[in-house]
C-alpha cells in the first residue's frame, strides 16, 4: 500500500477530482494549504504599495492506494493538474504500513 | 420649518452611523486579523469618550456667547453640561457632537495595531478639548471666531476643522509613537477588503448627514427665506457630494491603473472617502464643474500621496495623512480656484473672476489649522508618551493586541477544532487548571 500526496493548484482542483473518480479512487483527504515553491510566491498591491507573499494556497490531495494502482493514479493527476507553467506542484508516494477501516475494522487491502 | 427639524435628526444619526459602525468596518478590515478588534473599538470608544466630553464643556467651548482670547475659544464653563441650553437646541448639539467623535475616531488609522486602550481614552477628552472645541469655534463660530473673523474662509462641513485637523494628529501621532514591530519590512496587508468595502459605502450614505445637514441659516427666523434657502442649498451640497465622490473614485483607480496596472477594490474605497475629504469644506462654494474636478483631483493625488509614507519612513497605518491631511487641503484651497457665487457660499474664487482673495483665505485658514493641530497633539503625545505611555509590548503586538488589550479573538474559523478547551463561568477555567 502506498500514500500518494499531491500538491496542485487549486484551479486544477476539479479536474483532478473527476479523473480520480473515473479512475475508480473511492475517497481521498482534501485540504487547503500555502506554500510554494520554484514560483516564490506572488505580489500583491495595496494602495500602491507591493507586498511580497511568499505562501501561495494550494490545494494537498491524500489518497491511499493498492500498490499495483499507484503508477496509474500518480499519472492521472500529473495529467490533470498540469498546465505546464511554474507553480503546477508536486506528486509523491509514500509506503504505507497498515491501514484499518474504523467502521468495520477490517484491515489493510480490504480496508482501502 | 418641521421638516427641517425631522431631517436635522435623520441627518445626526447619518453621522453617527459614519463612525459606528462605518469607519470602524472601513480601518477594521484594513487592519491585520489579530488587531481588528482593537481598531473597530478605538472608534466605539471615541463615540463613548467625546460624546460625554461633548456635553459636559465641548459645546459650550464651541458655540458658547462668551468669546475667549479673541476667538480663539469660546468659555467652556459657560454652558457647562448643557446648562442653559434650551431643549428646543438639542438637536444641534447633538449633531455637532457626532462631528466631534468622527474627527477623533479618524486619527486612530495612523496608529493601528500598538496603542494602549487606557491611553487612547487619556488621549481623547484631551485632543477634543485643545484641538477640536477651539478650531470648531474659530471656523464655525460665523464672525467671531478668529479663523472665520480673520480669514473669511469658507468650510462647509469640516476640511479644516474635521479633515485636516485629525490629518494633523495622525500624522504627529504616528511620528511621536513609531512604527509597528516589523514595519515596513514585514507584509501587513489588509485582512478583510469586504469590511472595508462595506464601510466605504456606509461612509458614503452617511456622509450625506455630514454635508447636507451642515446647513445654517442665514435669515434664521424659519420664514420663507429660510425654507427657499433650504431647497436650494440642500439640492447643491446633496449634488456636489455625490458628483465629487463618483469622480474621486474613478481618478483613484486611474492612477492606480496607470502606476501598478490594476484597479483595486482598496482603491475604489479610498477613492470614495478621499473625495468625501475633498468635498466637505467645498460642497457649499462650488458648482458642479467644481464638483468634479476637485473630486478628480483628489483622488488622483491622495492615490499617489498614500505612498508618501514609505519613502518618509512613516506608519501611518491607514493613510490617515495621506487621505485626510492631504483630501481635507485639497478640498479646502481649491475653494479658492472653483468658488463661485452662484453656490451657497457666494464668493467668487480665482477661476469664478474673483482674484487671489478667496485663494489666499483658504490657504491661510489650511496652514492655521495645520499649526494649532500640530502644536496642540504634539503637546499631548509627548505628554502621554513619557508619562503613561503608549505603547504596549512588543510580544503583545506581535501576537495581536485584541487579545492583549480585550481578551478576545475576532475570528474563529476552526469547526470541530474549535471543541478543543473547556467553558465555564469566569474564573473556573483557571481554578480547574491550578487545582
Amino acid at each position: 500500500m502506498k500514500l500518494v500526496t499531491a500538491v496542485i493548484k487549486p484551479h486544477k482542483w476539479e479536474e483532478v477530482r473527476e479523473a480520480l473518480e473515473t479512475f475508480g479512487v473511492t475517497g481521498m483527504t482534501v485540504s487547503e494549504v500555502s506554500g510554494y515553491g520554484r514560483q516564490k510566491g506572488h505580489t500583491e498591491v495595496y494602495r500602491g504599495a507591493e507586498y511580497d507573499i511568499a505562501l501561495v494556497p494550494k490545494i494537498r490531495i491524500e489518497i491511499v492506494v493498492d500498490d499495483n494502482d499507484v503508477a496509474d493514479v500518480t499519472d492521472i493527476v500529473v495529467k490533470a493538474a498540469q498546465t505546464g507553467r511554474i507553480g503546477d506542484g508536486k506528486v509523491w508516494v509514500s509506503s504505507v504500513d497498515s491501514v484499518v477501516r474504523v467502521r468495520t475494522g477490517e484491515r489493510d487491502e480490504a480496508a482501502i | 420649518m418641521d421638516g427641517y427639524y425631522a431631517w436635522m435628526i435623520v441627518a445626526t444619526a447619518l453621522v453617527l452611523m459614519m463612525t459606528t459602525p462605518a469607519l470602524a468596518l472601513f480601518y477594521g478590515g484594513m487592519s491585520r486579523s489579530k488587531s481588528v478588534l482593537n481598531m473597530m473599538m478605538m472608534s466605539y470608544i471615541a463615540m463613548g469618550v467625546v460624546g460625554i466630553v461633548y456635553v459636559l464643556w465641548g459645546w459650550s467651548m464651541s458655540f458658547g456667547s462668551q468669546d475667549q482670547l479673541g476667538g480663539l475659544f469660546a468659555n467652556p464653563f459657560e454652558l457647562f453640561g448643557l446648562d442653559g441650553v434650551d431643549a428646543g437646541g438639542y438637536i444641534a448639539v447633538m449633531f455637532q457632537m457626532t462631528f466631534a467623535v468622527i474627527t477623533a475616531a479618524l486619527i486612530s488609522g495612523a496608529i493601528a495595531d500598538r496603542v494602549k486602550l487606557s491611553s487612547w481614552v487619556v488621549f481623547l477628552p484631551l485632543w477634543i478639548t485643545l484641538s477640536y472645541f477651539p478650531i470648531a469655534h474659530m471656523v464655525w463660530s460665523t464672525g467671531v471666531g478668529f479663523i472665520s473673523k480673520h480669514f473669511g474662509a469658507q468650510d462647509y462641513a469640516g476640511g479644516t476643522v474635521v479633515h485636516i485637523n485629525a490629518g494633523v494628529a495622525g500624522l504627529v501621532l504616528a511620528l511621536v509613537i513609531g512604527k509597528r514591530v516589523g514595519w515596513p519590512k514585514e507584509p501587513m496587508r489588509p485582512h478583510n477588503l469586504t469590511l472595508t468595502m462595506i464601510g466605504a459605502g456606509l461612509l458614503w450614505f452617511g456622509w450625506y448627514g455630514f454635508n447636507v445637514g451642515s446647513l445654517v441659516f442665514v435669515a434664521g427666523d424659519g420664514g420663507k427665506k429660510d425654507i427657499a434657502q433650504f431647497m436650494s442649498e440642500t439640492g447643491v451640497t446633496f449634488l456636489n457630494t455625490t458628483i465629487a465622490t463618483m469622480a474621486a473614485m474613478l481618478a483613484w483607480l486611474a492612477v492606480e491603473r496607470l502606476l501598478h496596472g490594476k484597479a483595486t477594490s482598496l482603491g475604489a474605497a479610498s477613492g470614495i472617502v478621499a473625495g468625501l475629504v475633498a468635498i466637505t469644506p467645498s460642497c457649499g462654494a462650488v458648482e458642479l464643474p467644481g464638483a468634479i474636478a476637485i473630486g478628480a483631483v483628489a483622488g488622483g493625488v491622495c492615490a499617489w500621496a498614500v505612498g508618501l509614507k514609505f519613502k518618509l519612513g512613516l506608519d501611518d497605518s491607514l493613510d490617515v495623512v495621506g487621505v485626510h491631511l492631504v483630501g481635507g487641503v485639497i478640498g479646502t484651497v481649491l475653494i479658492g480656484l472653483f468658488s463661485s457665487s452662484d453656490a451657497p457660499g457666494g464668493i467668487d474664487g480665482l477661476f469664478y473672476g474673483g482674484g487671489f482673495g478667496s485663494l489666499g483665505d483658504q490657504v491661510a485658514a489650511a496652514v492655521f489649522a495645520i499649526l494649532w493641530s500640530g502644536v496642540f497633539t504634539a503637546i499631548i503625545a509627548y505628554a502621554i508618551k513619557y508619562t503613561i505611555g503608549w505603547r504596549v509590548a512588543d510580544e503583545d503586538e506581535v501576537e495581536g493586541i485584541d487579545f492583549a488589550e480585550h481578551g478576545e479573538t475576532a475570528y474563529d474559523f476552526g469547526t470541530s477544532t474549535s471543541r478543543f478547551g473547556k467553558v465555564g463561568a469566569p474564573g473556573a477555567i483557571k481554578e480547574g487548571v491550578n487545582a
